[in-house]
């Protein structure tokens, strides 16, 4: 190891870090469009909508139809990979219609959660194999970044030693090959907020992820200017009687990142997980007003907390499409002020606690 | 692993933030005093002082009694065991001194290196045995932070897997128990310079060591936050043919403590290794200039860069002890302002400021 065997060329890093600093730039984060198709059934069986190719189609386009408002809060777009290759009904690729409007593509990777056997219900995540001939052919079909999840859980006995260990790997694994080819991998390591433990318990488990994350990633000589992160804010897990105001959620989360995280990092998209719209919105206000010194930008890569709105007022009616765009654009703009710490809004939001502590020991 | 079973309390955690703050306040930095019996005799030797007790107490006092100037930039002073519990001429114990005025006082509690069979003239550091009771009783005798030192050396086959990964446990052993005790833990992994080997070089393997350290740290349950780094500078070694600017150095060890070093981390105090005083103190103001994002303290834990003239000063003489302690004086003050990127060297440093090269990454 006492040799260094550059992985990546002056040029290749500079491409890299260029294309992390556009997707976060100040005010801008990501839609998170990636639901594959067993997930978009979830989505779309909620508000009565039949799973088809075209069914998804449609939905994606009221997305990316949307007006040049988002383009001051949309940085980046992750793809499933059947989106990449979807038009509008005009004929317009999706692709170029994020790219035209200086958008940066990203692209699904994984492929799925796997069992580790001998845990306790734990996975990894697979999707390796042929990696680096996928991402030449996504970098050529538009892509600049990347994005694979993994995923743990908090109970008794979770997450144990070897998942937070196969995991870390894996997503080094998946990182450098990505770097290869010229293409920013967005590090997903997702902590569910399944279970009754508290805040405390969350951001201890945070740390010791994330801590095994990037050892992990200077292992595999990964190049961190270059690359995102993806994590779970610290919640208190669904079931957990506690009430935390969102001052403490952030507190915990900045603290988490804070003991963690290099500063060399670019940025830190927030997943949402199971919040609310509005939640993931005042949280993320939150943690970008938190006291605490962050050298990285704090933004959203939202999925569902960006969506909901817009399917329910969808419901794949095409008299509705507009409405549901604006729901949409709504969402990219609050979160687009939240990641500043400018949004004001949020009528049940505890933003007017009187507790603010100074530190989150 | 799933469950906290918490280290500190929140009130030790927060005095041990509080210290580690305390002693990189803007524009202080630590001098460290805490040379061994056998290192003094290195720095007696030379000027041609016999290494006596009695000598290492004259020298140390000199310091430890130089004027106010002193309290602006100096934050904390590191003990030799010895020199914790000697006086001043007129009976004052060295460390209320010290602490009396505001400074505070740290002890080095490693018991040096130790070979590491299998390797190629490698090592770790001893000192964990009895640690916690040692440290129970500094913090009596008005300790409030510790040192510890491992070192690496860079070659073809060095540092290994074994070498690095064996000090990083054995420095977060060593952190552990000084918090356990509320005593700061000061972490020092020094890679030396010596060697042909260049700026790059010497960056990768920082950034190699020091992620190993915090993994280690963490795996140990350290609260970072009441923790200090001194690493060394990311440097070329001795004898490398090249030359960089003292821009090239200072981006070189952001760039690795980006990397590598937790924001949560109060304080970086570099140590100066064989830098020359001024050398010592052009770099850690280029360092505190470079216009990377740098969340921590960066400020200096120099030993022989802020002595080296005041020993050639003094001589053992004590009609030279005021002009002595000027000479420490001086350099302390001029660290005082590198630290906060406010030095303008006016010296023979040929690179000083003048350098026409200012890179905005080292990729």
């Amino acid at each position: 190891m006492t040799h260094q065997f550059p992985a990546l060329s002056s040029g290749q890093k500079q491409e890299l870090q260029e294309i992390a600093l556009r997707i976060v730039t100040p005010g801008k984060g990501i839609l998170a469009a990636d639901e594959s198709v067993g997930s978009m059934a979830k989505r779309l069986n909620q508000i009565g909508v039949e799973n088809t190719e075209e069914n998804r189609r449609q939905y994606r386009q009221i997305l990316f139809r949307a007006d040049d408002r988002i383009n001051s809060c949309i940085g980046g777009v992750i793809f499933f990979h059947e989106t990449l290759y979807q038009h509008a009904d005009d004929g317009t690729p999706f692709v170029k219609i994020i790219k035209d409007r200086g958008i940066t593509v990203g692209i699904k990777v994984d492929k799925g959660v796997v069992p580790l056997a001998g845990t306790n219900g734990e996975s990894t995540t697979q999707g390796l194999d042929g990696l680096s001939e996928r991402c030449v052919q996504y970098k050529k079909d538009g892509a600049n970044f990347a994005k694979w999840r993994c995923v743990f859980k908090i109970s008794e006995t979770t997450p144990s030693k070897l998942s937070i260990e196969e995991n870390a790997n894996v997503l080094a694994r998946y990182s450098s090959i990505c770097q290869q080819h010229g293409i920013v991998p967005i590090v997903e390591p997702e902590i569910l907020s399944d279970g009754d433990h508290d805040l405390r318990r969350c951001q201890y488990v945070t740390e010791k992820v994330l801590a095994a994350l990037y050892k992990a990633m200077s292992d595999h000589h990964v190049y961190l200017e270059g690359t995102l992160l993806k994590p779970n804010m610290a919640t208190p897990g669904h079931s957990c009687p506690t009430k935390y105001s969102a001052e403490e959620v952030a507190m915990a989360t900045v603290t988490a990142l804070r003991r963690t995280v290099p500063p060399a990092v670019t940025g830190v998209t927030f997943l949402s997980g199971g919040q609310s719209e509005e939640e993931a919105s005042v949280h993320l206000n939150a943690i970008n007003n938190c006291s605490l010194v962050k050298p990285w930008a704090l933004s959203f890569s939202y999925g569902r907390a960006l969506q909901i709105s817009a399917l329910k007022t969808w419901r794949g009616h095409k008299e509705n499409e507009s409405a549901a765009t604006e729901q949409f654009i709504k969402r990219a703009e609050v979160n687009g002020l939240a990641c500043q710490g400018k949004y004001t809004g949020g009528g049940d939001s505890e933003s007017d606690q009187i507790f603010v502590a100074n530190h989150a020991y | 692993m799933p469950h906290q079973y918490p280290a500190l309390t929140t009130e030790q955690k927060k005095e041990l933030q509080e210290i580690a703050e305390r002693i990189t306040a803007p524009g202080k930095g630590i001098l460290a005093a805490d040379e061994s019996t056998g290192s003094m005799g290195k720095r007696l030797n030379p000027i041609g002082v016999e290494n006596t007790e009695e000598n290492r107490r004259l020298y140390r006092q000199l310091l430890f009694t130089a004027d106010e100037r002193m309290d602006a930039c100096i934050g904390g002073v590191i003990f030799f065991h010895e020199s914790l519990y000697q006086n001043t001429d007129d009976g004052t114990n060295f460390s209320q001194l010290i602490k009396d005025r505001g400074i505070v006082v740290g002890i080095k509690v490693d018991k040096g290196v130790v070979p590491l069979a299998g390797t190629d003239g490698e090592t770790t550091t001893q000192g964990l045995d009895g640690l916690a009771e040692r440290c129970a009783q500094y913090k009596k005798d008005g300790a409030d932070f510790a040192k510890w030192r491992s070192v690496l050396k860079i070659s073809d086959n060095t540092p290994s897997e074994l070498a690095i990964m064996e000090n990083a446990n054995v420095l977060a052993r060593y952190a552990s128990i000084c918090q356990q005790n509320g005593i700061v833990p000061i972490v020092e992994p020094e890679i030396l310079p010596d060697g042909d080997h260049d700026l790059k070089r010497c960056q990768y393997i920082t950034e190699k060591v020091l992620s190993a350290v915090y993994k280690a740290l963490s795996d140990h349950h350290v609260y970072l936050e009441g923790t200090l780094l001194k690493p060394n500078m990311v440097t070329p070694g001795h004898s490398c043919p090249q030359k960089y600017t003292n821009e090239e150095i200072a981006m070189a060890t952001v760039t690795a403590l980006r990397r590598t070093v937790p924001p949560a981390v109060t304080g970086v105090t570099f140590l100066s290794g064989g830098q020359s005083e001024e050398e010592a103190s052009i770099n850690l103001n280029a360092i505190n200039t470079c216009p990377l994002g740098k969340p921590w303290a960066l400020t200096f834990s120099y030993g022989r860069a802020l002595q080296a003239s005041a020993l050639n000063a003094w001589r053992g003489e004590r009609d030279n002890e005021k002009a002595a302690a000027e000479e420490f004086l001086k350099r302390a003050e001029v660290n005082g302002l590198a630290a906060q990127g406010k030095y303008e060297s006016t010296g023979d440093s040929g690179a000083a400021g003048q350098s026409l090269y200012v890179a905005n990454h080292a990729y």
